[in-house]
């Protein structure tokens, strides 16, 4: 996508200085449009990073310095400051880390291996749903995509009573399982219409080579699958990571993941002390932006093949 | 007959594991839980009896039921609205060689990344419902700029409430939608705007025979995908209000039917929710499998 901007970059330009009008005019209203341009897309910059400020500042304000009036205000002191010996800015830190730390910890726990164990299983399923078919194989792809797309609601009460019955911890190996098995659909539909791509005549040579399928897929395939898999990775990393649905029907606060310790923090907030809430949104939020900002491109990568196809 | 095994075991053998999982946890659960919607479990102790539609009927002249669709309903079109425009207004303004355009692009889609649990901690401080000189949030800002007159109770509002809890989900998924738009305009050929003005069209007109067709397919997929977010939401309003009448939808019903033991009121709101967002679902289904026939 990044190439794509670059060449779009000039490329749009020339467009402007191609449009009708005499040359004057063409000039002022260029010179016009651009600023109105920037305007809007600062002002709209603005707008969402507004709660980010929000989370930001009351985050390192004092408990005594939350109050209705200066809820906008930038802190009026150091974070390390307290006000006659009461709790500091810093001391929202403390709370939201003690309160998450071992959550935290669980949800790496739970997010890397269902990104890699469902990216595996995807791997696997978009080789021979696209490279590979067999009769069928649209209507096999269609039925595991609809997975993808049921509201998750439709097979909670059935999930919490078989955990129940097979007696399943609630903590996160239960989530585990469930979110390997939910993430199937999209990771097959990503490497599938990544291996789209792969040319055919590879698999065909390997074939005509005597190699079966299983060896085109160990030997062609997988070497060829690393942006398929960094693709698949970062979504079920941070659908795993944001989850709360399963979370709060499938396991506790004392076992879940992050997003259930959060939300036990942030209900308990009042206005006075949101300063915690708001520092645990963002110790909360740090692993899924991390991703976000180093691996941006494949992010959106993902998010493209969750939806259109190209 | 050995070269049938030779070519269809192993595509078998790497799918079953897959096919075996979605079977019982898509399929079989859906089924499980439309037959436990057809009984009489509404505790714990409950044998389980087979009633019939008895729930659903129940469900549908319920009056609370209703109030939860009609919120859906409402959350449903301002998301919907809210998430099309902006993601159409940024694509649009980015699509015409715009400096940095990277760093506007990763500012609007960032929300995105964050958990609905997270960014709710803010958006229940923004959308604080106290007015006057209590106001905090978006009220006091509002004051601050002399807009007083559009303070309001956001969330706690009886009818517009519903819009106001789609603030914080326009916020976070309208960068998505102008991701797909982005990537829609990109795909539209520079010959086809050259040849539309070539042949003297108005701005208005190449947009209107032009780009706006070649930009339909994506529209109806961003149409499709925001609308089944819709229907499922739930951690957003968990995080903003907390399970409470006002803001109830389904999915919040049902948690609240779940924790009280009812199973098969749970289970009836659930599979209604399947068939609305069923009637999305499938046709979109069918027509992407469609397609795929027809290409390869």
């Amino acid at each position: 996508m990044s190439q794509a901007t670059q060449s779009d970059l000039s490329n749009g330009i020339a467009h402007k200085t191609r449009a009708g009008g005499t040359p004057q005019a063409k000039g002022t209203t260029f010179v016009l449009g651009r600023t109105a341009k920037y305007a809007l897309l600062l002002f709209f910059v603005i707008i969402v990073l507004m709660p980010v400020y929000v989370l930001l500042v009351t985050s390192f304000k004092p408990p005594a310095d939350v109050n209705p009036e200066t809820s906008w205000g930038f802190p009026v002191r150091w974070p390390w400051e307290s006000i006659n010996g009461g709790p500091t800015g810093f001391d929202n830190w403390v709370t939201a880390w003690d309160a998450l730390a071992p959550a935290l910890g669980r949800t790496f726990l739970l997010a890397i291996p269902a990104a890699l164990i469902a990216a595996m299983l995807g791997s696997m399923n978009g080789f021979v749903l696209s490279r590979w078919r067999f009769p069928h194989a649209s209507l096999v792809f269609t039925l595991i995509l609809f997975g993808m797309f049921i509201p998750y609601q439709a097979v909670l009460t059935p999930l919490v009573q078989m955990k129940t019955e097979l007696g399943l911890p609630s903590n996160i190996s239960t989530l585990l399982i469930v979110h390997v098995i939910y993430g199937l659909p999209i990771c097959t539909l990503i490497f599938r219409n990544y291996y789209e791509g792969v040319p055919i005549e590879l698999l065909e040579a390997s074939r005509m080579d005597g190699a079966g399928m299983l060896r085109s897929y160990a030997s062609i395939i997988l070497p060829l699958s690393m942006p398929g898999f960094v693709v698949t990775i970062i979504w079920q990393f941070t659908s795993a990571w944001n989850d709360y649905l399963f979370a709060l029907f499938l396991t506790d606060v004392q076992g879940g993941p992050v997003s259930l310790a959060l939300n036990n923090l942030a209900q308990g907030a009042q206005l006075a002390n949101y300063g915690a809430a708001m520092a645990g949104a963002l110790i909360a939020s740090f692993p899924t932006l991390l991703v976000y900002i180093i691996l941006g491109k494949y992010f959106i990568g993902g998010l493209m093949s969750g939806s259109v196809k190209s | 007959m050995r070269k049938g095994i030779r070519n269809w075991g192993p595509p078998v053998l790497l799918l079953t594991p897959s096919l075996i999982l979605v079977a019982i946890f898509v399929y079989g659960l859906i089924i499980a839980n439309i037959q436990t919607s057809m009984t009489d479990r509404h505790s714990l102790a409950s044998e389980g009896a087979f009633v019939g539609f008895e729930n659903y009927i129940t469900l549908l002249t319920e009056s609370r039921f209703l109030h939860s669709l009609l919120n859906l309903a409402v959350f449903t079109v301002v998301f919907i609205v809210g998430t099309m425009v902006f993601g159409f207004i940024w694509a649009w303004l980015l699509d015409k060689g715009v400096k940095a355009e990277g760093i506007f692009r990763s500012v609007y889609l960032f929300p995105m990344a964050v958990s609905f649990v997270a960014s709710g901690v803010v958006w229940r401080w923004l959308l604080n419902s106290a007015e006057g000189d209590r106001a905090s949030g978006l009220n006091r800002m509002l004051q601050t700029f002399g807009l007083d007159f559009l303070q309001n109770s956001w969330w706690n509002e009886p009818i517009w409430g519903m819009a106001a809890i789609a603030m914080p989900a326009i916020w976070q998924l309208s960068g998505y939608i102008m991701a797909l738009f982005l990537a829609g305009f990109r795909g539209i050929p520079d010959e086809l705007r050259e040849a539309a003005r070539m042949d003297g069209a108005s701005e208005w007109k190449l947009y209107r025979h032009v780009i706006f067709p070649q930009l339909s397919p994506i529209a109806l997929s961003a149409l499709i995908i925001v609308s089944h977010m819709s229907l499922k939401v739930f951690d957003l309003i968990m995080a903003v209000t907390k399970a409470i009448y006002q803001t109830e939808v389904p999915a919040t019903y049902m948690w609240i039917a779940l924790t009280e033991n009812d199973y098969a009121k749970a289970s009836a709101i659930a599979t209604v929710l399947l068939i609305l967002a069923s009637l999305f679902i499938i046709p979109y289904l069918i027509h992407t499998m469609r397609e795929e026939k027809r290409s390869s």
